[in-house]
């Protein structure tokens, strides 16, 4: 009898053989079932592709359903705060859905793909709450993780690259837009989303394409100094262009058990994908009373002086006399472009209107022992990078 | 333009006119919109066979609540009052029971019926105050009232003496079998406490829950049995006359097609014939389901409200026979004056358990259990002279039949009824002239209830009290503005009590106060 050899309990993505190959460091951790590269030769350099060159990032275990049917549209509308009527085909939106209280239960990217006919992604999967949202309507949701593979390429250069791929009309693309293209008989849909708040793109295909497309960007890319990315560097443009990630900076409001720790979407900071001029969806009566009530936490973007990371740390109250814990930090990293302190927060109202002053408690460790800084922060509206060329349609050629 | 009301309350079962009177008496404009031509929903009386009439779903008064009773004045004539319960036996030899009375068993199960009794009322009597009550909310936010109502309910249970307590806390979610194999030695008798324990649910003597909906059967006036006269329909038009007496419009043969929403807010009603009629509240007595998923819509309310509400289970088991009879059939050990009492059909607790096993798996039984009544025999009004009606509850009739309910399934099952009737009054088939079954699905077409389930949802510990019909949906109010619930879906659930009605009406005044 022959015992089949399984080497671990994680899926390979169908990039993994050319991943494989270009691998140098061998540190992958679990993400959703498959292996996900921490990263591939050094996080900063795989970092700093993205910000002067292209980084590849591999978005296969990202969480995808195909929805479909005369209702989709309705569901959606229903399943998430904003208005999703506006969301034309060839959109994207990125959006929010809550649970009956008003809590978020994730975020995640919609894209139109043609009338009706839409796709949702997202980091955790939903299946049960989406059918949950379906009862009583005609709809049809179907995962489709695994069949569709996805390649996040982001970065000053990746409209180039894409050029040299020669996706007639990529240039049009705007932010936010998809499109198909054909891709040797398939297809392959590109939308200008990304999770770096650079000039980015998000190539879609199906699953037996993954090696042809690879290679197929890896050679258009040669030029324009292309490179693969792991979890860690991805992390830092994350944080630096402002996003929150569940697990992370909230948690998802069906895993919380404890009363008072999960986030609605505006002590999230994402007043603006709430539209009340919707008669109804997910979470609105609750939403609305919280709007009259107000909120308890607001998620704040902290610039801190010094460099040393505030990972964890302790959020203060910058009053006279003795200092109050307000919150604490959720994202800390040493933003290499801005050359700032940076890190996203979660602090008590009132506390945390742009502008104030607050203070951060930063341990930190040299030589073994621990040391201690109060560092000022101010909280800041705007992501902390955000170029121009993100928005420029057609992205120049740099 | 349309008259606008304060309420609106959709259907006219009794619950809803309960409720309809109660708003109405406290000055406020009510209309109730009922989808058939007579009001009163299950609790009614309809002609079956000509010159034959029967109380076509609930058959015997036994829960409705003298809050009600006496918060609207109601003076119900009665054509029986106090009637005993017989368990049939093959042989004859049939056990009685009334109160804590019973007789045709030992000496020993006599005495320990009386103290089963006791008990069982005791138990009855707490849940009763908490049944004429909104239940308390178990949430965050809940209100000091809220926990205020809690902790008297613990306090009254901790009142009831260390012993009892223990003894209550013990049996509340226990089955009755066991509680009845523990004390009897009669098989009837065991046999006749499983079947009220059971009747017009989906759960057999050994199933959990079914102490609770014993005590439940008690909880109004001890389960003793009234028979109105000319029928369940005198109730409910009782009912009607107070609510138009205090000024209340009800409106007939208009079914309600939608529930109108309008920015998260009740704002009225559609009928099937295109009418929209506007009120500041809306109060359904259709059960949650209908209520929600059919008449609200899924989109105007939540999701995990949805799901919870989709949830429901609520899949009937109690048909409804009724029997044209052109004279009294002959039934062995049966003193004629006892027709006028109720009769049952359950020898022994395995019977019903049995009985019940099909059921499970989408059969019905094939030797069914049964509740009868001679409503004739007190009320001639209801048949022809000398003529008479049977009226009985047979169970486990599945509303999801695996062969599906087509006119031969039908057929077959009353046919097989017929035959076990036959058992216990031989030659009772040659007496029918007529005959009318009532399956759960003819039930749910007939009566507008989901599954044709009585109770608006089954009976158990967790779709009761904080969580009926379903959780954060437990104080009448609907999680949508301007909508209420105020049918047996919601506390404290179904027979004709009236207690849904009257408690929703009260937290609907309180709410306005």
């Amino acid at each position: 009898m022959t015992v089949q050899q399984v080497e671990q309990g994680r899926y390979r993505s169908p990039f993994y053989p050319r991943q494989a190959e270009l691998d140098r460091l061998n540190r992958w951790h679990e993400w959703k079932g498959y292996s996900s590269a921490d990263g591939f030769y050094d996080t900063a350099l795989e970092y700093f592709s993205v910000r002067n060159s292209t980084g590849v990032f591999d978005l296969t275990p990202m969480t995808k359903y195909r929805i479909t049917g005369p209702d989709s549209l309705d569901f959606l509308d229903r399943l998430v705060t904003r208005d999703m009527k506006k969301i034309k085909p060839g959109r994207v939106a990125y959006a929010v859905w809550c649970n009956d209280d008003g809590k978020v239960i994730d975020d995640g990217t919609i894209f139109h793909l043609r009338q009706g006919e839409y796709r949702l992604c997202s980091q955790e999967r939903h299946m049960a709450w989406l059918n949950a949202a379906a009862i009583g309507m005609e709809v049809s949701i179907e995962e489709e993780t695994h069949e569709i593979c996805g390649l996040a390429v982001q970065g000053p250069t990746a409209f180039s690259v894409l050029k040299a791929m020669q996706l007639d009309g990529i240039e049009k693309l705007r932010p936010f837009g998809l499109d198909h293209f054909d891709f040797q008989g398939s297809e392959l849909m590109v939308s200008r989303t990304g999770f770096t708040g650079d000039l980015g793109y998000e190539l879609w295909i199906e699953r037996d394409k993954a090696i042809e497309l690879w290679d197929a960007l890896f050679d258009a890319g040669k030029l324009y100094g292309i490179m693969p990315i792991g979890t860690e560097a991805l992390e830092h443009a994350r944080i630096e262009a402002g996003f929150i990630a569940a697990y992370v900076d909230f948690l998802p409001a069906d895993v919380t058990v404890r009363s008072g720790r999960s986030r609605s979407p505006f002590e999230l900071g994402l007043d603006w994908l709430v539209d009340f001029k919707k008669p109804n969806f997910n979470g609105r009566r609750a939403l609305a009373e919280e709007k009259r009530k107000g909120s308890t936490w607001r998620l704040v973007k902290l610039d801190i002086e010094g460099n040393k990371e505030a990972h964890h740390s302790y959020i203060y109250n910058a009053g006279r006399g003795r200092r109050k814990q307000v919150g604490f930090i959720t994202s800390a990293v040493w933003s290499p472009v801005c050359k700032q302190n940076i890190a996203i927060g979660t602090v008590q109202t009132p506390h945390g209107e742009v502008g104030d002053k607050l203070f951060v408690e930063v341990y930190y460790q040299r030589e073994m022992h621990w040391s201690r800084v109060m560092a000022e922060a101010t909280v800041v509206d705007k992501p902390f990078w955000d170029p121009p060329r993100k928005r420029a349609t057609p992205p120049g050629p740099f | 333009m349309s008259e606008r009301y304060d309420v609106i309350v959709v259907g006219a079962g009794h619950n809803g006119l309960v409720c309809a009177a109660l708003l109405a008496k406290s000055g406020r404009k009510v209309l109730v919109v009922e989808a058939n031509d007579q009001v009163g929903g299950a609790a009614v009386t309809r002609t079956f066979a000509d010159g034959f009439s029967v109380s076509s779903v609930a058959h015997l008064l036994y829960q409705l609540q003298p809050q009600v009773e006496k918060d609207l004045g109601l003076k119900l004539p009665m054509s029986g009052t106090d009637m005993q319960s017989i368990a049939l036996a093959e042989d004859g030899e049939h056990v009685r029971m009334k109160g804590n009375h019973v007789s045709g068993v030992s000496n020993e199960d006599k005495s320990e019926y009386r103290a089963f009794h006791k008990r069982m009322t005791r138990f009855a009597d707490l849940l009763k105050t908490y049944f004429n009550r909104t239940p308390p909310r178990l949430a965050n936010d809940a209100s000091r009232a809220d926990m205020l109502n809690l902790a008297q309910l613990g306090f009254d249970i901790r009142r009831l003496g260390k012993k009892e307590m223990q003894e209550f806390l013990r049996l509340i979610g226990m089955n009755i079998r066991d509680e009845v194999v523990e004390r009897f030695d009669s098989a009837l008798l065991r046999g006749a406490i499983s079947l009220d324990a059971t009747l017009g649910t989906h759960l057999g003597p050994r199933s959990p829950n079914t102490i609770l909906t014993y005590l439940y059967r008690l909880a109004g006036s001890h389960g003793e049995l009234r028979q109105p006269t000319g029928g369940m329909s005198a109730v409910t038009d009782a009912l009607a006359h107070t609510a138009r007496d205090h000024g209340a419009v009800i409106r007939t043969g208009m079914p309600v097609t939608k529930i109108v929403v309008e920015n998260g807010r009740a704002i009225g009603v559609r009928t099937e014939s295109g009418e929209t009629f506007n009120a500041r509240l809306v109060v359904s007595n259709a059960d949650p389901k209908t209520t929600i998923m059919d008449l609200t819509g899924v989109k105007n309310v939540e999701t995990g409200f949805t799901r919870r509400i989709s949830h429901i289970r609520m899949q009937g088991n109690a048909a409804k026979l009724h029997l044209a009879l052109d004279g009294l059939p002959d039934v062995p050990g049966l003193e004629k004056r006892e027709f006028a009492d109720r009769l049952l059909i359950a020898p022994h607790e395995h019977y019903v358990e049995r009985a019940f096993n099909p059921a499970k798996y989408g059969e019905y039984s094939e030797q069914p259990v049964f509740e009868i009544t001679f409503p004739s025999f007190r009320d001639a009004s209801l048949a022809p002279a000398g003529k008479h009606v049977l009226s009985a509850i047979v169970q486990y009739v599945p509303y999801e039949l695996r062969a599906g309910w087509s006119d031969s399934a039908r057929k077959s099952f009353e046919t097989l009824a017929i035959d076990t009737l036959g058992v216990y009054m031989p030659g009772i088939a040659d007496r029918i002239t007529a005959t009318e079954l009532l399956t759960p699905v003819d039930i749910e077409r007939e009566f507008h209830i989901h599954g044709g389930h009585w109770h608006h949802g089954e009976l158990t510990l967790d779709q009761f009290l904080f969580t009926r019909p379903v959780g954060g949906a437990q104080q009448y109010a609907m999680p949508l503005d301007g909508l209420y619930l105020c049918g047996a879906g919601a506390h404290p659930g179904g027979g004709v009590s009236g207690a849904a009605g009257r408690n929703a009406a009260r937290a609907i005044i309180k709410a306005e106060k």
